[in-house]
């Protein structure tokens, strides 16, 4: 990898873990399922610049293309289905508050 | 790499929104705004198929079904929106301030930033769709399996709340 190519790699980078530590603080200090699930999102939008971004200064954008949109159909089934656990969680609570579901087994 | 940076200070800013807006209606469209200026970024960097998808799903799909899943949900009463925005406001005021900080840090230490550099080219290869149907067999098997297993997951969940 070339120098250019790193320092746009670094500058970018930056960005990243901005966008990661975002959706992490939505995560941890988050007590509604659904304001977890935004930042879970935020969180994987920084992973997908990031694979993104690297492909790019590599030279490799296909592969990274490719991985991308593996990534984004994963993350599309994660989504239905906790969106589905969180209404099935309001359902049974009537609350999305994750220190209300006191119903849970184990 | 101008329009780049803009692109990424605005990427980050609606980032902050989404998570620091009280009403969740508002953090879904500062998702799917999230969602469509990570496309731009990622249609600049090369890579235009991948672009399409982030827009059509992440901003779109993932988008209805959070608005569906807010639907379904009660809509808190005004004086409980008051004590819920100060217990916000409370929590995120933190979060500019660590986000402001770390980007100097790294700026000052860690990385060394170069805001006017040309954007590369990228060197010719195979293409998308010859990999992903040529190369990545693997991965392809892996997104049916996901597929299926989130269909079947969604029919169990909401099966059982007819219940």
């Amino acid at each position: 990898m070339s120098q250019s190519a790193l320092q746009l790699f670094c500058t970018f980078g930056i960005f990243i873990i901005l966008l990661l530590i975002t959706g992490a603080y939505c995560m941890f200090v988050s007590f509604n399922l659904i304001r977890v699930l935004i930042g879970f999102e935020i969180l994987i939008k920084a992973v997908t610049l990031l694979i993104i971004c690297a492909g790019y200064v590599c030279g490799r954008t296909a592969l990274a293309q490719a991985i991308v949109i593996t990534l984004i159909v994963i993350e599309i089934v994660v989504m239905v289905v906790a969106g589905g656990v969180a209404l099935w969680a309001y359902r049974h609570n009537k609350t999305i508050d994750p220190r209300k579901l006191s119903n849970l087994k184990g | 790499m101008t329009i780049n940076l803009i692109l990424l200070f605005a990427l980050i800013l609606v980032a902050l929104w989404t998570v620091m807006t009280i009403r969740l209606i508002r953090s879904i469209v500062g998702l799917a705004l999230t969602s469509a200026i990570l496309s731009v970024i990622m249609y600049r960097l090369h890579s235009p198929l991948a672009a399409v998808f982030e827009l059509s799903v992440c901003s779109g799909l993932i988008s209805v079904i959070f608005v569906t899943t807010v639907s379904f949900t009660q809509r808190i009463s005004k004086e409980k929106l008051r004590i819920r925005r100060k217990e916000r406001l409370l929590k995120f005021w933190y979060l500019p301030v660590i986000l402001i900080a770390t980007a100097v840090m790294l700026c000052q230490h860690l990385l060394t930033p170069q805001f006017t550099l040309p954007l590369l080219v990228p060197a010719q290869g195979l293409g998308v769709r010859d990999l992903l149907w040529s190369c990545r067999h693997l991965d392809l098997l892996g997104q049916v399996v996901m597929l299926l297993a989130g269909a079947f997951g969604v029919v169990i969940l909401f099966k059982e709340s007819r219940k």
